[in-house]
């Protein structure tokens, strides 16, 4: 099948899914951080977060991606140089997860930031009526209740992501995308692999959309819906 | 520390850029508009036969990357000894012409969901009083349904717009000197990041407030039913309740 391509593709697929899975864990970082600083008291955190979320959202990704993979990679060089090691190699996996986290992370905060005003007040405060710390609030009523509201939001996130990963490409990762058009260059049948890949993100989607809904209903089974 | 010199040297190559992207979002978008008035009404028809395959084309598209389609039709296309034969593969085999069919097939997509959603979501009170006035279905359409519907659509349809903009950038990877193509070549000319993608970053969010500022005023004129008042006693009262 596929001229024998078929485990270099799948191979591809593997680098797809880990700068995937890895960028979502950063991106819940910098959306969890964003949204909790949106909500903060301190005026420089609200500041730093609405500087980061509209900046992120007027760029496009790959001007993004390119921004700081070539812009990294000069700072780090130039860091290197002035304390006399040699020349440093950006890793293009370091660079593209951790664009993607951060641009991702953006759009999560968000997210989350609607999905923490949708738990009521009254659920906070009366953890801190308990004597609970703000940041054991958090961890123990406030997270918790609000995964059921950031589900819908968080399923087109990592919509949006996955199919963002094909971008690596572009900064020479060797995903799927790069080893189809290896493959397609050495075939002379570009439509087949690049249609094949194709087909392996729909699955990837697809099964994404099943996923999230089955996760939506298992948080959601204390709730009724409105029988419209 | 900013090499301003590199950058003025190279404002031409951008405003050319710029003339590029615009060229390219006003072309796919506006052809993406047009193809989704009917998609939308196929998609939401109550034959299956109309609304199937109309489900199916959307959801391949918004399952899969853009840079995937763009390279597909870009590279894919020449596969084909029939299509390299036929008349219109001088303008099959152009990047121009692939960028805008596969950037105008990818937000009809979109847009169809959007403008199908919309569709979906008026009240069958006003369909119930046109069908009572007599109205025939097409005119229930333009005059009941399209009007609410492209209003009720408006705010995300300005995010598509703009996500339409930032996925121009994708053209940069087909060899089209637009926006993102210039900031990567001065980049590879001088190696210089801050100033190559510095600019475009500027020029991008130029492009995108102004966007969103006029999507802002766009509803602000079709969507003045559904603003909160700005004055009177009602706004007062709740000034003073708060």
């Amino acid at each position: 099948m596929l001229h024998g391509y078929l485990p270099a593709i799948l191979g591809g697929l593997g680098v797809t899914l880990r700068v995937a899975a890895m960028s979502l864990a950063i991106a819940c970082l910098f959306g969890l951080a964003g949204a909790v600083a949106k909500q903060s008291d301190s005026r420089i955190a609200r500041a730093v977060a609405d500087v980061y979320t509209t900046l992120i959202r007027g760029l496009p990704e790959l001007v993004l991606m390119l921004a700081i993979f070539y812009g990294g990679q000069t700072a780090v060089n130039r860091l290197a140089d002035s304390m006399g090691w040699g020349y440093v190699d950006i890793d293009p996996f370091i660079a593209g997860t951790l664009t993607m986290g951060f641009i991702s992370g953006a759009y999560l905060t968000e997210t989350f930031r609607g999905a923490i005003l949708a738990v009521p007040r009254g659920q906070t405060e009366a953890g801190l009526a308990f004597g609970m710390s703000p940041a054991l609030v958090l961890w123990r009523i406030t997270l918790p209740q609000m995964v059921r509201h950031a589900i819908p939001g968080f399923a087109n996130n990592w919509l949006v992501m996955v199919k963002a990963t094909a971008l690596v490409s572009i900064i020479g990762l060797d995903d799927m995308v790069h080893r189809a058009g290896l493959a397609a260059a050495s075939t002379r049948e570009p439509f087949t692999f690049y249609g094949a890949i194709a087909v392996i993100y729909l699955i990837i989607t697809s099964v994404s959309i099943l996923a999230l809904h089955a996760l939506d209903r298992r948080f959601s089974l204390g709730v009724r819906k409105a029988d419209l | 520390m900013i090499d301003w010199e590199i950058i003025r040297d190279a404002l031409p190559a951008y405003m050319q850029g710029l003339r590029i992207t615009l060229l390219l979002l006003v072309l796919s978008v506006s052809t993406g508009f047009i193809l989704s008035v009917p998609l939308a009404m196929a998609r939401v028809s109550r034959h299956r036969w109309l609304s199937g395959p109309v489900w199916l084309y959307t959801y391949v598209i918004r399952g899969t990357p853009l840079l995937v389609q763009l390279y597909m039709l870009y590279f894919g296309l020449a596969q084909f000894v029939a299509v390299r034969e036929s008349f219109a593969w001088p303008m099959l085999k152009s990047a121009w012409f692939c960028a805008w069919l596969a950037f105008a097939l990818n937000t009809t997509a979109y847009t169809t969901e959007i403008f199908a959603g919309a569709l979906r979501a008026t009240p069958s009170g006003e369909i119930e009083a046109a069908r009572s006035l007599g109205l025939r279905p097409l005119q229930i359409y333009t005059r009941i349904l399209w009007p609410g519907a492209l209003r009720r659509a408006l705010p995300q349809y300005g995010n598509e717009v703009v996500m339409m903009l930032h996925a121009t950038a994708v053209a940069s990877a087909v060899s089209i000197v637009e926006l993102t193509r210039v900031a990567r070549d001065v980049y590879s000319d001088h190696l210089v990041p801050v100033e190559a993608f510095g600019t475009v970053a500027v020029f991008y969010f130029v492009l995108t407030f102004t966007l969103v500022g006029a999507f802002k005023l766009a509803e602000r004129r079709w969507l003045r039913h559904l603003r909160p008042k700005d004055s009177g006693p009602g706004d007062l009262a709740a000034g003073l309740a708060r």
